[in-house]
């Protein structure tokens, strides 16, 4: 293996109380430890591959049944119920034999989040036990792991974790001894953030443009090579196992009911003890935030917290007492997305940041749809104006103008994830934008500057 | 690449037999060979230095696939460069965390110490080329640095900067391509 973390690993994965009744360890077991990567670590400290054992005694349709009991929903973004897409999948009849796939989407890319990066570093063997459970609860015979391009590194160990499962037979052919064949693929993005998006991700599986399909027909009914497809996010399917092995009556007594389980939030910006915290859905943000993670870095207060990676809409302080679930979180008209709490202090200047959002995103749009292709360019050009003192005074009006004429009129949720932000930020933070245009400077202090 | 410009053809115009073969047997392995492509696009990377208009066409013939497809792939996926790279390509992320946290300040420590323009071509000595990327899902531990395809380096202020552009003069580091 070429290349491997040699250094110690700088990012927090822990917590006071981490791993307690209360704040259970399910997805971080031995994160931030080197050599906790092997099979032989995950089966002898974490019970590794005995929720694969149980599962394949069960029958596939108990397995979808368990997830749905669990009430397990997707970590990627859209929080949409697992076991319900499972059971989209559709089964064989007497008269038609059908190819199914599961696909693991490893194209970690929204800014902000960097769990799956985590889990993919030290518990491989998580995911691709989840991995296999769900291919013998869909009952696939081969699967896929789609990594970002930068995750190259990560793509060498994956290749090594899965070589040591076929070997002790939880892999390949008649795992364990039920007849059943069963493999994984790996398959290397190349730098584009719009695959996460899970049908430009099948499309670059196929090895074309990552460009969004036309739905319908969804995934489960013509998803990879056309053949029934079900992706998942890291984080979901590594969750699996931790189901199987405690029970989805058990796991669905974590967090708050409609909003189960832990997940793992990634706390960065002007955050004291930026990292991971794997947490209960539905703890308060300023709990997250002040309680766990120190507060703000800087010690100057907070302004702007953006709750689930970048294009989730802003939250300003009297959203700061936000549950963080699924539900909650979208009711107060942002989302919880992928789980990335970004934190801002008062000093920031929200024009820039929003500019720096707002050319991500004109950046990633793939380019097939007008609305998001020219609309993102136009609310990127509108805030360098602004940002660069040549702001005018009829472009607040004209930049809120756009977010209606782009969202919902795209395949994907780009366009609607570039909205987002902005119009967030203009409804939340309108004075800074008005200082900037009027007084051709920041309102917000000097304490943070970039060139842009 | 603006309509009308050519790519620049590197010295090198044709993959090497074993290439070609592991193209074939990447392509292979996936239920429809068109999906070599990525792979492929890689493998040809790793022989040229970058994607050059004759690394694709070696690509489009090895997998037997329309030429246009391959430029089509090749041009949409930021990851295949085309021009060519210093023997340490180093790219910073810019994105917000990262910026929140001084990456605009690192990137252009990191072209002051190099000489490497962002975004543009090597050294004059072929040492350094730089980059500014978006996010590479490393938000917590801001600013971070990836040199080449290696593990990231996190929380890089400028004595960790010192030290990673003196690991790389060593040849800690795995040089471009390699």
């Amino acid at each position: 293996m070429a290349r491997i973390r040699v250094k110690p690993d700088p990012q927090r994965y822990s917590f006071d109380g981490f791993g307690s009744a209360k704040y259970p360890n399910l997805m971080l077991q031995g994160a931030g430890d080197l050599d906790n990567w092997t099979l032989k670590t995950y089966q002898d400290k974490w019970d590794g591959y005995s929720a694969l054992r149980k599962a394949l005694k069960l029958e596939p349709a108990a397995i979808t049944a368990e997830v749905k009991l669990s009430g397990l929903r997707g970590r990627g973004g859209a929080g949409f119920g697992t076991g319900m897409k499972w059971g989209f999948m559709p089964k064989d009849t007497p008269e038609r034999k059908v190819t199914r796939y599961v696909v693991c989407n490893a194209d970690e890319g929204e800014p902000g989040t960097f769990k799956d990066r985590a889990i993919l570093e030290y518990n491989p063997h998580q995911l691709i036990e989840g991995l296999v459970i769900a291919g013998w609860a869909m009952q696939c015979k081969l699967g896929f792991v789609y990594l970002r391009g930068e995750f190259g590194w990560l793509v060498d160990k994956l290749e090594a974790a899965l070589q040591q499962a076929r070997d002790a037979g939880f892999l390949g052919k008649n795992i364990l001894g039920t007849g059943w064949d069963f493999d994984l693929l790996t398959y290397r993005g190349a730098g584009a953030y719009i695959c996460g998006e899970e049908t430009a991700l099948l499309n670059s599986l196929e090895g074309r443009r990552g460009e969004p399909r036309v739905k319908p027909p969804f995934p489960a009914q013509a998803g990879a090579f056309g053949q029934p497809t079900t992706v998942n996010n890291v984080e979901t399917l590594a969750a699996v196992p931790a189901i199987l092995r405690m029970g989805g009556a058990a796991y669905a007594r974590i967090g708050t009911p409609g909003n189960t389980g832990t997940r793992v939030f990634c706390l960065s910006g002007h955050i004291k003890r930026p990292g991971l915290y794997e947490l209960p859905l539905g703890l308060p943000l300023d709990f997250i935030i002040n309680d766990l993670a120190g507060g703000s870095s800087t010690g100057r207060k907070i302004k702007a917290v953006i709750p689930g990676g970048a294009s989730a809409p802003m939250f300003d302080a009297k959203d700061f007492d936000c549950p963080m679930d699924f539900d909650t979180v979208k009711a107060r008209g942002s989302m919880a997305g992928s789980g990335g709490i970004i934190v801002m202090d008062e000093d920031t200047c929200m024009v820039r940041t929003l500019l720096r959002l707002t050319r991500f995103f004109a950046e990633e749009s793939c380019g097939q749809c007008t609305p998001c292709r020219e609309g993102c360019n136009w609310m990127e050009m509108i805030l360098n104006r602004i940002e660069h003192g040549a702001g005018r005074p009829g472009d607040l009006a004209l930049l809120a103008s756009l977010p209606p004429r782009i969202g919902m009129r795209t395949l994907c949720a780009l366009g609607d994830a570039a909205c987002g932000p902005v119009e967030s930020a203009l409804a939340k933070f309108k004075d800074e934008f008005e200082h900037h245009i009027a007084h051709k400077e920041c309102l917000a202090g000097a304490g943070v500057r970039w060139e842009l | 690449m603006a309509p009308g410009r050519r790519l620049p053809l590197s010295e090198r115009t044709r993959l090497s037999p074993e290439a070609v073969a592991e193209i074939k047997a990447i392509a292979g392995k996936y239920p429809d060979p068109l999906a070599g492509t990525l792979p492929a696009l890689y493998i040809a990377q790793r022989e040229f230095g970058f994607i050059s208009l004759a690394a694709m066409k070696e690509v489009a013939a090895a997998l037997a696939v329309p030429e246009g497809h391959v430029f089509g792939v090749a041009t949409f996926y930021t990851m295949f460069r085309k021009r060519p790279a210093g023997r340490f390509h180093l790219q910073v992320c810019t994105n917000v965390c990262c910026a929140l946290n001084g990456a605009y300040e690192l990137l252009r420590k990191v072209a002051e110490k190099t000489g490497a323009e962002p975004g543009q071509g090597p050294t004059g000595d072929g040492m350094w080329s730089l980059e500014e990327v978006e996010c590479l899902a490393s938000c917590g531990s801001a600013p971070c640095l990836q040199v080449n395809e290696a593990v990231y380096d996190e929380f890089v202020d400028e004595a960790k900067l010192e030290a990673i552009l003196d690991a790389c003069r060593r040849g800690d580091y795995s040089p471009w391509g390699e």
